[in-house]
């Protein structure tokens, strides 16, 4: 299987105003594939919610720690990938924020707003710690950014 | 984001503009609300028509707003949801939590 070179990498500190940074680098990767407002505002949105699960629960909002954002464009799928330095949770211990007695409760929606945004939800734990939330996305438009210049070359 | 507060009658309209969103707007609605209860008011209409965003973050302040409102015996109602805003709410089914109203008129009067 080929290795898809990400389009963008971004490595931030823990702190709430990088996510605006994440989110306008990853919205203005999707506006060059041409999408729509409505799939550039939702996926900018889910990526929104991982960096900040990153900071927040992972890194503990501690800005010595980094989040690491990667973007890739493959084959009409949009992949996100988040990264913090935290020490992992069970993504299966997260109540339901639709059972009727979590709807009043402030918190607990993050990880449901990134499986209900996106297509596919994943996470993975490094053996030296660390999660990493992949996002993905089939798109309409998926011509890479970069194949204008390809085909010049 | 931005909040400005004004009177109808009894009731304190907030109107919101912006994003709703973790580290800022979250805390702004939580302050704007305490304000408001602070000075007195028991019913309070959130004007949502100028948000562009809002985040789960922004999502747990409206519904910590609600209860708070709740608890003091007042009621707490949405009116102007943008349609991205209101697919969020249909999503996490908040929807079936809030009052919401198309117009402010409608909204107003729907507290006496």
């Amino acid at each position: 299987m080929p290795v898809v070179e990400p389009e963008a990498y971004l490595a931030v500190a823990s702190r709430f105003e990088n996510i605006e940074l994440v989110q306008a680098v990853v919205e203005d990767l999707l506006q060059r594939l041409e999408l729509g407002d409505d799939d550039r505002h939702w996926i900018g949105l889910a990526v929104r919610e991982a960096v900040a699960n990153a900071i927040k629960h992972g890194n503990g909002g501690d800005p010595q720690k980094q989040v690491e954002v990667e973007v890739r464009i493959d084959a009409g799928d949009v992949e996100v990938s988040v990264r913090d330095e935290g020490k992992g949770f069970d993504p299966s211990s997260v109540a339901d924020p639709l059972a009727p007695e979590n709807l009043l409760r402030p918190g607990g929606r993050g990880i449901f707003y990134m499986r209900s945004l996106m297509d596919k939800v994943e996470y993975r734990f490094g053996a030296q710690g660390g999660t990493e939330v992949v996002l993905r996305k089939r798109i309409k438009s998926a011509a890479a950014p970069r194949a204008e210049e390809e085909t010049r070359s | 984001m931005n909040i400005r507060q004004r009177q109808v009658g009894d009731v304190t309209v907030l109107d919101v503009t912006g994003k709703i969103t973790i580290g800022v707007g979250d805390v702004a609605i939580k302050d704007a609300v305490q304000v408001a209860l602070g000075g007195g008011a028991r019913d309070i209409l959130l004007n949502l028509q100028g948000v562009t965003t809002i985040d789960s973050a922004g999502v747990g302040e409206l519904v910590s707003a609600y209860t708070s409102v709740a608890h003091r015996g007042g009621k707490l109602k949405l009116v102007g949801l943008p349609p991205k805003v209101n697919d969020i709410l249909q999503i996490t089914q908040l929807i079936t939590v809030f009052e919401v109203y198309d117009d402010e008129a409608s909204a107003v009067a729907s507290f006496k």
